[in-house]
């Protein structure tokens, strides 16, 4: 991995300093970093660590137990399939089979181009309108495995 | 502007509550749009829609005559997006971008009502026109919903006008300890699952001298296919804040904290602007309303880790670990966050305690059972026709709850099982029924109350198949602390794996009660001793679907890929092709049989090739792809 830019490490820093005043930060600081940069690498979970005195084995302990924290980047379109038990029995594992099929990924993984990242979901409450799909934010309802492909395509044509 | 004593909230309350009900009867000479903003309808475009009934208003002339606010949901999910216009309080569902201009000119200006956008009844085709004359709202009681759908979540006034903070009011005239006696008096259980009595967990935390005490709000609500945590605080997070601060002034708390899921961005949204208010207010903060009671609440996201939800890892993870339940005792009443005293509530419960305080403990004991006091939200989903979040009182039966709120199953299916409290709960089949919903009778049948997910399934499930799905849920959340909960729930689900492979043995069976007994027994937290509940309940009620996956090779619901497959009826078959341009993996091909009165050969799926996706059947225009 390359090594981190000036301003990368001054933004990490400021993150960490935003929360100084707190007794146990560091779940803060990790879902900023999270959200800025898309992933926690280990030479980020360094500068965090030298910043909160809080060891790099326990700040890595903590990234590898939330699914939200990543080591890894994610795609440019995350794909949120919801198998959240509403849509589950509303046939959300077919969705789900269908998007790894066309992408040829497993959910959590990311394609070789780095476009699309497909995502296990467990529930996220919009179960009126199961089985539930949301690509960066955008929530598609009651999904069809016939509609999965043309979805896709949508995405991918964008970058045309 | 903060407040500095009782009299001036008073005050402020009165003007706020005359303004909300010229508002809702029109006396203010406006009329009023409120949509609803839960995150359900938000995604089918609520927010458009709002915009667009702002956009309108403007152009019709009307800015002056009619107000326009987004509210928190209205429960009835599978018929939102809803638009509600006051004072005829007339409802419209289904609404989408493109109906806004015809509620305008035809309602908003005109005073007529847009039929066709009205709720019709299915069984009598009546076309309703006030919300609680449909049958969904009949049997409800909304008490944690108190103000959800009605008044606007960002804005304290409406709040104000809609009852809140007289709890809080009532609350600071008693001592800490008459509080207490008064929320035990009411009999509220906890509604987070176990049903431990919220005034004892209170008077445990209240008999811990300590300099500092915590008040935690737990809504990490992870039971897939519930919502109604979120709903609360999207709805209302001033009443869920107002029983936070009751809490936290019976039991001697300074600080607040809200744990709330990551993946609910509304909710947190709408919770951290109803603190913001009440800070500038001073309604949090020191002294509040004159006296020495002094609060302050934060929120806490939680980063995807269906255990914290369990209040010893939730503490956890406030402190900035790994989400790791601790051992109890000591219990957090005792030792919590950081070392100190700690209640943890759930929103639900949080959110009924300014009802109880508002309107007498007797008032709230007087719904329910004689264990179970109260009303009970519940996420009603799955395959049942009225999707949505529906509060009943305690002792409706769950025939009530799925036939009478619900409205039956769909398409014409027969009933199998309804699933409640998610993966640590049961199914309780048809012979349950008639069974009333509390705490206890729903441990004594098999299942439990949960958090409040109930998820219905029809004859279309298969019971093996959604054992499994809930231990591979379970398998993939359990922290891995104690080896009971991380090896056995493995080892569980790879024997139902075995099975839903069609691969199993009747010796399988015998594994799978071992494991559930020793996993139940051994685990550290609640997460691992429930975990195998939903084996236990389905092996219970539908052993018949075990034994025909191991000894028939067959899954009776068609579901477990390896043990069905599609096939064409060549005699249905019109020889369109439609189903081999869609197949993923050309296995379909055409035949030289021609069906008697067709005009195209017929197509079949080579089952070597196939994948079992379901694409060429839900293609097909003819039904003749079927499952076997």
């Amino acid at each position: 991995m390359a090594k981190l830019s000036e301003a990368a490490v001054k933004q990490i820093s400021e993150i960490c300093d935003r929360y100084a005043n707190e007794t146990t930060p560091l779940m803060m600081i990790l879902s900023d970093i999270q959200k800025e940069y898309g992933y926690v690498p280990v030479d980020v979970q360094e500068i965090v660590s030298e910043k909160t005195g809080i060891s790099v084995a326990e700040i890595y302990g903590v990234v590898t137990f939330y699914s939200f924290f990543s080591l890894k980047p994610k795609g440019k379109y995350i794909i949120g399939c919801c198998l959240g038990t509403a849509c589950y029995v509303k046939g959300a594992q077919q969705i789900i089979d269908e998007f790894c099929e066309i992408l040829g990924i497993k959910p959590g993984e990311t394609t070789d181009d780095g476009m699309f990242t497909i995502d296990a979901l467990r529930c996220i409450g919009a179960c009126g309108i199961a089985p539930a799909v949301t690509i960066n934010g955008t929530v598609y309802p009651k999904m069809e495995v016939s509609q999965v492909a043309g979805v896709i395509n949508d995405y991918r044509s964008r970058e045309d | 502007m903060k407040i500095t004593s009782r009299e001036q909230l008073d005050q402020i309350i009165s003007n706020c509550t005359k303004t909300f009900q010229n508002k809702l009867d029109g006396s203010d000479g406006k009329r009023a749009v409120v949509l609803c903003g839960g995150t359900g309808c938000l995604s089918s475009n609520s927010d458009a829609i709002k915009a667009k009934f702002e956009e309108m208003i403007v152009e019709y002339g009307l800015d002056d005559f009619v107000t326009v606010n987004q509210v928190g949901c209205f429960g009835f999910c599978s018929q939102g997006p809803f638009v509600k216009i006051f004072p005829e309080d007339t409802l419209y569902r289904l609404v989408k971008v493109e109906d806004v201009e015809e509620i305008v000119k035809t309602d908003l200006l005109k005073g007529n009502i847009v039929d066709r956008l009205l709720y019709t009844d299915p069984v009598t085709k009546e076309k309703i026109q006030r919300q609680e004359e449909i049958n969904f709202y009949k049997k409800q009681k909304r008490i944690a919903l108190h103000g959800c759908g009605l008044i606007d979540a960002e804005d304290i006034n409406e709040a104000m006008g809609y009852g809140a903070f007289k709890g809080l009011e009532n609350a600071l005239d008693k001592s800490p300890k008459e509080v207490i006696d008064e929320v035990l008096a009411s009999g509220i259980r906890g509604r987070g699952g176990a049903g431990f009595p919220t005034g004892r967990k209170w008077s445990f935390a209240y008999a811990n001298d300590s300099d500092q005490k915590y008040v935690v709000c737990n809504g990490d609500e992870g039971d897939p296919g519930a919502f109604m945590d979120r709903s609360i605080l999207e709805g209302n997070p001033f009443a869920v804040i107002e029983g936070m601060m009751i809490a936290g002034y019976a039991i001697g708390a300074s600080e607040g904290y809200f744990y709330v899921r990551a993946e609910y961005p509304v909710a947190v949204n709408r919770l951290q602007k109803a603190i913001d208010q009440m800070t500038e207010m001073g309604i949090l903060g020191d002294n509040i309303l004159g006296t020495d009671f002094s609060f302050r609440a934060h929120i806490r996201l939680g980063a995807g880790a269906f255990v914290c939800g369990e209040e010893t890892a939730l503490l956890n993870s406030i402190e900035g670990k790994r989400g790791m339940p601790r051992p109890r005792p000591p219990f957090p009443a005792v030792k919590g966050l950081w070392g100190k005293p700690t209640v943890v509530n759930n929103v639900e419960t949080l959110a009924s305690i300014p009802y109880i305080l508002r309107e007498g403990a007797a008032d709230f004991a007087s719904v329910g059972t004689e264990g179970s006091k109260g009303t009970k939200v519940f996420a009603l989903g799955g395959k049942v026709n009225n999707v949505g979040l529906v509060e009943v009182p305690m002792g409706t039966t769950l025939r009530e709850l799925i036939y009478d709120i619900g409205g039956g199953i769909p398409n014409n299916k027969k009933f199998k099982a309804i699933q409640t409290g998610g993966p640590s709960g049961g199914c309780l089949t048809e012979e349950y029924l008639d069974e009333p919903i509390d705490f206890d009778n729903l441990v004594a049948k098999g299942s439990m109350m949960g958090s409040g997910g109930a998820i219905v399934m029809d004859e279309d499930n298969c019971m093996v198949n959604i054992a499994k799905f809930y231990m591979e849920f379970i398998c993939d959340e359990s922290c891995g602390k104690c080896s009971p909960c991380r090896v056995g729930t493995k080892r569980m689900l790879e024997i139902l794996t075995k099975i839903t492979d069609g691969k199993g043995t009747m010796n399988d069976i015998d594994e799978l009660q071992q494991l559930s007994e020793a996993v139940k027994n051994n685990s550290l937290c609640a997460l691992g001793q429930t975990a195998a509940n939903p084996i236990v309940s389905t092996m219970t009620h539908f052993m018949d679907e075990y034994i025909a996956h191991i000894k028939d090779k067959k899954c009776p619901a068609k579901i477990c890929k390896n043990l069905m497959r599609y096939s064409i009826v060549k005699d249905s078959c019109y020889g369109c092709g439609l189903c081999a341009r869609q197949c993923p993996v050309n296995a379909i091909t055409v035949t030289n049989y021609t069906a008697p009165g067709k005009k195209r050969p017929a197509y079949e799926i080579n089952p070597d090739k196939c994948i079992k996706c379901g694409l060429c059947q839900s293609s097909c225009k003819f039904k003749a792809i079927i499952k076997e």
